[in-house]
């Protein structure tokens, strides 16, 4: 594990919005050009940073949505209600426009083929990022382990990588994808449609007895309900990873 | 070296008093979670806290001994390395200078380890001479779960994956070892003034 460990300095690189991917009305992902990109692991993030014309500098952490490809990172964003950087990317930002990035940063919340399996991968809402990063990572290396994807969301069009996700599920086989969504759903709709509970992670999440890798990322909330739960649905909590995410981590409670 | 990005200008929400806020951070009125595993669930009857010195001499208090050790009420302003910064947070805890007063050989490293397993480092002299509390009061209540309760370390003035949550005891010793952020690329040291969120900065 300690070879997913960041050594040496990290510096801040130019990097260019190559390409927009609206994924849902709220969400939108970046494909950026990075020369000196060093690569990363499935799970990692960066930092950002924006600079106006007065010298106002703003930074944030974005997960990365892919798993590494030469120069290119791919970040998704949610846009915050009055917040001050995602509504720059979403709105304002075009293809050539240039930003700076630095990572990758974090190698905790990490998967990779070789880590093996079973993996199982629990999301809410914008928490998909990092998890979508190490399911595509699972499918690109035609990996062995079975993966098991959990998502929730309000609704059918704030379903983050939907399509993509649909034909993962449909072509192969190690590949289960469960949506729940928490508001609304269409007339048609036979996944779940509450939040994720206990009764939810008994069925669809691995068993403990399999011993899944799982990956919690959500806001704080889902994270401190799912991860609790599965350790006590017996799941190791050696063998739960979380991550928050979200505008600032969450509710004050 | 930096650039302009096309079209930015920033709205510098929230930039704070000055002098508060440190390179890189915003200012959050609310209190982000952000924790590797699930939260660890400790009973009180079974939680102690314990100081290990750097001759190999443990020291040990039960919650009920602890919290009747004397406490300072503090408040301060907490920096995550993850750039939110939150001010005037007021906690209450027991001094490092109470727990180290009756301790022998202090050493020059401190090693940090909690239930859940977390590590954090840090140099003795940064959690000595008022610098650093373990707490078990947030604003006036039980530090909650989440938020490290029973008992977190608290030293606000480095970044506050250092402020170690769900605190068990500290060993000193005259060597310094990485704990779990810090093995994983984060800054050794992480004072948020000299921004020094990751290894080389």
């Amino acid at each position: 594990m300690a070879g997913a460990a960041v050594r040496g300095r990290l510096n801040w690189l130019a990097a260019g919005a190559t390409q927009f991917i609206d994924e849902t009305p709220r969400v939108r992902s970046i494909v950026l050009d990075c020369h000196d990109w060093p690569g990363h692991l499935p799970g990692q993030h960066i930092d950002l940073r924006l600079t106006a014309e007065d010298g106002y500098q703003a930074q944030r952490s974005y997960s990365i949505a892919a798993p590494a490809e030469g120069d290119r990172v791919i970040i998704t964003v949610e846009l915050v209600d009055d917040g001050e950087v995602s509504p720059f990317l979403i709105e304002d930002l075009r293809v050539g426009d240039r930003i700076e990035i630095r990572g990758p940063i974090g190698g905790y919340f990490v998967w990779e083929p070789t880590r093996g399996g079973p993996l199982q991968l629990i999301g809410g809402g914008s928490g998909v990022v990092p998890l979508m990063a190490m399911l595509r990572a699972s499918v690109r290396s035609r990996s062995d382990a079975p993966v098991r994807y959990l998502s929730s969301a309000r609704a059918y069009e704030d379903l983050i990588y939907r399509a993509e996700l649909e034909t993962v599920a449909s072509e192969e086989s190690g590949v289960e994808v469960v949506h729940t969504l928490t508001r609304n759903h269409p007339p048609n709709w036979t996944g779940p449609t509450r939040r994720v509970d206990r009764e939810m992670l008994a069925e669809h999440v691995w068993p403990p007895a399999v011993s899944p890798l799982c990956y919690v990322c959500g806001p704080t909330g889902f994270v401190e309900s799912v991860a609790t739960t599965l350790v006590e649905l017996g799941h190791s909590p050696e063998r739960v990873k979380t991550e928050r995410f979200g505008p600032s981590g969450g509710v004050r409670r | 070296m930096s650039f302009v990005t096309r079209g930015f200008r920033g709205r510098r929400r929230l930039e704070g008093p000055p002098g508060r806020v440190p390179p890189g951070q915003y200012v959050t009125t609310d209190f982000p979670v952000l924790s590797a595993g699930p939260t660890p669930r400790v009973q009180l009857e079974e939680w102690s806290f314990t100081v290990t010195d750097a001759g190999g001499d443990t020291l040990e208090w039960t919650w009920s001994e602890f919290t009747s050790l004397p406490t300072e009420t503090v408040t301060v302003d907490i920096h995550c390395v993850t750039k939110w910064s939150k001010l005037d947070t007021t906690w209450e805890g027991v001094s490092l200078d109470t727990l180290f007063a009756r301790v022998g050989s202090p050493g020059s490293h401190a090693l940090f380890h909690s239930y859940g397993g977390y590590t954090t480092n840090l140099p003795v002299e940064d959690i000595t001479g008022g610098k650093a509390w373990v707490a078990f009061r947030y604003e006036g209540e039980p530090l909650a779960s989440e938020h490290g309760g029973p008992a977190r370390l608290l030293v606000p003035h480095l970044y506050f994956w250092k402020s170690a949550k769900w605190v068990r005891g500290v060993v000193v010793s005259d060597s310094d070892r990485p704990g779990f952020w810090e093995s994983y690329g984060y800054h050794n040291y992480g004072d948020p003034w000299r921004e020094q969120r990751y290894a080389g900065d």
